[in-house]
């Protein structure tokens, strides 16, 4: 008899999940009402995970469809501001080190769909045949996001290294 | 629609991310060594993978809510979820106790003095600094104030032989207006809660019920102009005992 889902069980990925809606929506109150709802849709829908198979990706597929529901509600977002992809980007000097306050406002500048695919695979280190799975699109469409959000990163962050125009005061 | 990555720099992602198997990684180490554009690719985008962990790696280690660790049924709307159980245990549950003059209610359609009471239990009693609004050494100003609102005379029950103080007591607005809400601890900090609305069947008056969810409990009767209901987290008998109490002094 399959007794689904429990909380000790769950317990296990709340840390996971946790980062990785704060990743997602870069504020710590949407983030946690995407881990409740998450856990909510988990515990309504626990009968139907089955014992043995992969929790990880059966969550994080909930939360890409919690997620994505969540978009859906929400006005439209204030557009990102574009970057025009630079044919060679200047890349980040090795022993600059990255600002992290700069690498957050990058992924800010991200779609979700480019986020999402970045945060499984860097921070979930999911293999991109189960990042398809989880966001329920081909493998190819994963890699080109991955590809976009990567570049457009580093464009950023290139951006980011010049010094800024001095301001006139 | 997007053209596919070209195989090259799938290899390069796959790389980074080491999800290449031992031959294809070898080959793309020797490409890279040969190829400075690619290889600085690659470092940066280990670098913008790095700066992620690091920048949210603190997330792993904050404490998971309590509430997150059981099933949800208390989650989202506590008091809501507490006062709908309430209703629902509600039905028919009657004790034969029988004091006075009493009537029949019909048990469809509970009160909304019980969601009320309920409520104001749910919402007041947890408070620390501001459980009332008029602390109970006022009683007679809040007496005073609480009979003006209401329109009724109120009274102010003393529970102190049972080992229950007035702690004070606010104004609510319920369904059908003003309610009065009474707060009583005992020594330990137990805390009930003594609501009256206005009865709109006046006149009529009914026997004690009972209805107990989740720890909670709920006696509520109609007494003349008002409706009752005394509300805690006690077992049946003490809370039965300040009922009947509250009753002989209200009584009129």
């Amino acid at each position: 008899m399959n007794e689904g889902i429990t909380g000790e069980l769950l317990a296990t990925q709340i840390p996971r999940l946790r980062r990785y809606a704060r990743a997602l929506t870069r504020n710590v109150q949407a983030a946690d009402d995407l881990v409740q709802d998450c856990l909510e849709r988990a515990w309504r829908k626990g009968h139907l995970w089955e014992h043995g198979t992969d929790l990880r990706a059966w969550l994080f597929t909930l939360m890409h469809n919690v997620h994505i529901n969540a978009l859906k509600r929400r006005q439209p977002e204030t557009e990102p501001m574009v970057h025009s992809d630079y044919p060679d980007p200047r890349p980040i000097a090795p022993d600059a080190g990255l600002h992290l306050r700069d690498l957050e406002q990058g992924l800010a500048r991200l779609t979700p769909e480019q986020r999402e695919v970045l945060l499984l695979v860097c921070l979930e280190e999911m293999r991109y045949e189960q990042v398809a799975s989880v966001l329920g699109v081909p493998i190819g469409t994963v890699m080109s996001r991955l590809h976009r959000a990567r570049e457009r990163l580093r464009t950023w962050m290139a951006d980011e290294k010049t010094p800024p125009l001095r301001r006139v005061k | 629609m997007n053209k596919p990555l070209s195989q090259e720099r799938q290899d390069l992602h796959a790389y980074v991310d080491d999800q290449l198997p031992p031959a294809a990684r070898a080959r793309v180490e020797t490409w890279l060594a040969a190829n400075p554009q690619p290889r600085r690719q690659a470092e940066d985008y280990a670098a913008i993978r790095d700066g992620l962990r690091a920048l949210y790696a603190p997330v792993m280690s904050e404490p998971v809510p309590e509430r997150w660790r059981q099933r949800p049924r208390e989650w989202r709307r506590p008091l809501m979820a507490l006062a709908a159980s309430v209703l629902l245990l509600l039905t028919g549950t009657w004790i034969g106790l029988r004091l006075g003059p009493v009537a029949d209610l019909p048990l469809a359609g509970v009160p909304h003095v019980v969601r009320e009471a309920a409520m104001a239990y749910a919402v007041y009693t947890p408070e620390v600094r501001h459980p009332v609004e008029v602390p109970g050494e006022q009683s007679e100003h809040l007496v005073a104030w609480l009979t003006k609102r209401m329109g009724v005379q109120m009274q102010a029950p003393t529970l102190e032989t049972l080992g229950y103080a007035l702690v004070g007591g606010r104004l609510l607005s319920g369904d059908d207006g003003p309610g009065a809400l009474l707060m009583y601890e005992d020594a330990e900090g137990r805390r009930v809660v003594l609501y009256a609305c206005r009865n709109e069947d006046a006149d009529r008056n009914t026997a004690f019920r009972f209805a107990q969810a989740e720890g909670v409990s709920v006696f509520y009767w109609l007494e003349g102009a008002l409706t009752y209901a005394l509300a805690g987290e006690v077992d049946r008998a003490a809370l039965q005992g300040l009922a009947e109490s509250v009753y002989r002094q209200i009584a009129i």
